[in-house]
């Protein structure tokens, strides 16, 4: 039987570490980070928010889209260091005092998952779009959406979804 | 994947930037989006022992309309230039461009700097800037230079900029009256590198003939190319497609694509042709030309 080299890591090998201030969901958030910590890990291991799913890795998929000072950004490319100071909105974020955000609303009442995987981050992309154009065609829909792969659904009722959050955000109602 | 262990400055100048730089002696790179720097770091294809994050240092992400023409900061990212009404009425090949680069999530992230200076011969902005005759502000720890686009590309991911050095703004002349330009990019898929690209920039003079002409490529060769001999074709023509057509067989011979996934050579190589036709018919309609 051949016994397998077990190596444990030097002190040397982690750091170096740098103290970072995070504002995630409104909550400050205070925590020391690895300086090649990416910015999901740091969401979904140090923080716990595991709504923030980690898909391809290598920019993309965007099922790891969160806010960051508003603008969505794939958090699988980003340092945890480079948000320091800044204002993280994820998943969690969204419904409030267990009220459906909108887009969550939309994407349950158009059926816009199957597996879900991409879900949150593709919610995500539509809270952006919308705060920025909140009556979006669906052409505008499209092209924003277009960093954020969905392999189930053929995005027909994603982009009906991201319809129903428009409406039902300038107030009128669901359909 | 998680990036090699490196040590990691935010510093508030630029002058301090520099001096950091200059301390690593060309083992530190610059942190501005990171939507090509981190990818590569994960791949293990680059592992600086420090990143100089630029993102702390104060009036470097900007885009104004100057006496002298357009000056880009170069933290300011890539969707700015999608944002920018300027760049949209005056400088629509930026728009052009702009659009068509990776997706809308990386775009907010990715800089303008980044994407000219990072020497990836498939960015698509660095053939606009060739086409446009633009201009790099760079700093070093002796001062600042300006570096035209045209002198700054030296092989796939190598430019002039030197370890120290530091890209600051991007220059783009003001337009003249009978300008027009347009990018035009081929891709498999959106988002995805272009199997080519090409940028063109025309300037019509009174009597509608070419005055002068800007041609860059994308993707065809070790660098953005500058297809000074077509462009140069241009000059005292009708903007037609008799004379585009000229022009772009002088584009597909300086080309010098590679057999890849995205496409034999011989295809790129054609395909350089059909869309540099198309970039300047876009242009020559944008100057006020017709065509």
């Amino acid at each position: 039987m051949v016994e397998a080299e077990v190596r444990m890591p030097e002190e040397a090998e982690v750091g170096p570490f740098v103290r970072i201030h995070v504002t995630v969901n409104g909550t400050p958030r205070e925590a020391e980070v690895e300086t090649r910590t990416l910015l999901v890990h740091f969401i979904r291991e140090e923080l716990r928010l595991t709504g923030t799913h980690i898909g391809c890795d290598t920019t993309n998929c965007g099922a790891c889209t969160i806010l960051l000072d508003g603008k969505a950004v794939k958090s699988c490319t980003i340092l945890a260091v480079q948000a320091d100071g800044r204002q993280i909105r994820t998943v969690e974020g969204l419904a409030e005092d267990g009220k459906l955000h909108p887009v969550q609303e939309g994407f349950v009442e158009e059926h816009g998952l199957q597996c879900g995987f991409c879900t949150p981050g593709m919610m995500m992309t539509t809270v952006a779009l919308l705060a920025k154009n909140p009556n979006p065609t669906e052409d505008e829909i499209r092209h924003a959406i277009a960093g954020n792969l969905c392999r189930c659904t053929g995005y027909v009722n994603i982009v009906k979804a991201v319809q129903y959050a428009a409406k039902k955000s300038q107030g009128g109602g669901s359909k | 994947m998680i990036p090699p262990r490196f040590e990691y400055f935010a510093p508030s100048t630029l002058e301090e930037a520099v001096e950091i730089l200059g301390r690593y002696g060309g083992e530190a790179k610059v942190l501005a989006g990171g939507q090509s720097l981190l990818p590569v770091m994960k791949l293990r294809l680059a592992e600086p022992k420090a990143l100089v994050d630029i993102n702390r240092i104060p009036n470097l992400s900007y885009i104004r309309e100057e006496a002298g023409g357009l000056r880009i900061g170069s933290t300011a990212r890539t969707n700015d230039l999608n944002d920018s009404d300027v760049v949209k009425r005056r400088y629509p090949i930026l728009s052009d461009a702009a659009a068509v680069i990776a997706d809308p999530l990386v775009r907010n992230m990715g800089t303008v700097g980044g994407n000219v200076s990072h020497g990836d011969p498939a960015n698509d902005l660095p053939a606009c800037m060739l086409a446009l005759g633009a201009a790099f502000v760079v700093r070093g720890p002796k001062g600042t230079r300006t570096i035209p686009a045209s002198s700054f590309y030296k092989d796939t991911f190598v430019t002039t900029l030197e370890p120290d050095e530091i890209l600051t703004e991007i220059q783009i002349p003001k337009p003249k009256a009978g300008q027009g330009n347009a990018y035009e990019k081929l891709e498999k898929r959106a988002g995805d590198f272009p199997i080519v690209g090409v940028a063109a920039n025309l300037i019509l003079g009174a009597n509608k003939k070419i005055e002068s002409a800007g041609i860059g490529l994308t993707a065809v060769g070790p660098t953005a190319l500058h297809a000074k001999a077509a462009a140069d074709s241009l000059v005292g023509q009708a903007p037609g497609d008799a004379a585009f057509k000229r022009a772009a067989d002088l584009a597909m011979k300086l080309a010098e694509p590679v057999s890849d996934l995205r496409g034999p050579a011989e295809y790129k190589r054609a395909m350089v042709g059909v869309f540099a036709v198309r970039a300047l018919r876009t242009a020559a309609k944008r100057a006020g030309g017709g065509a």
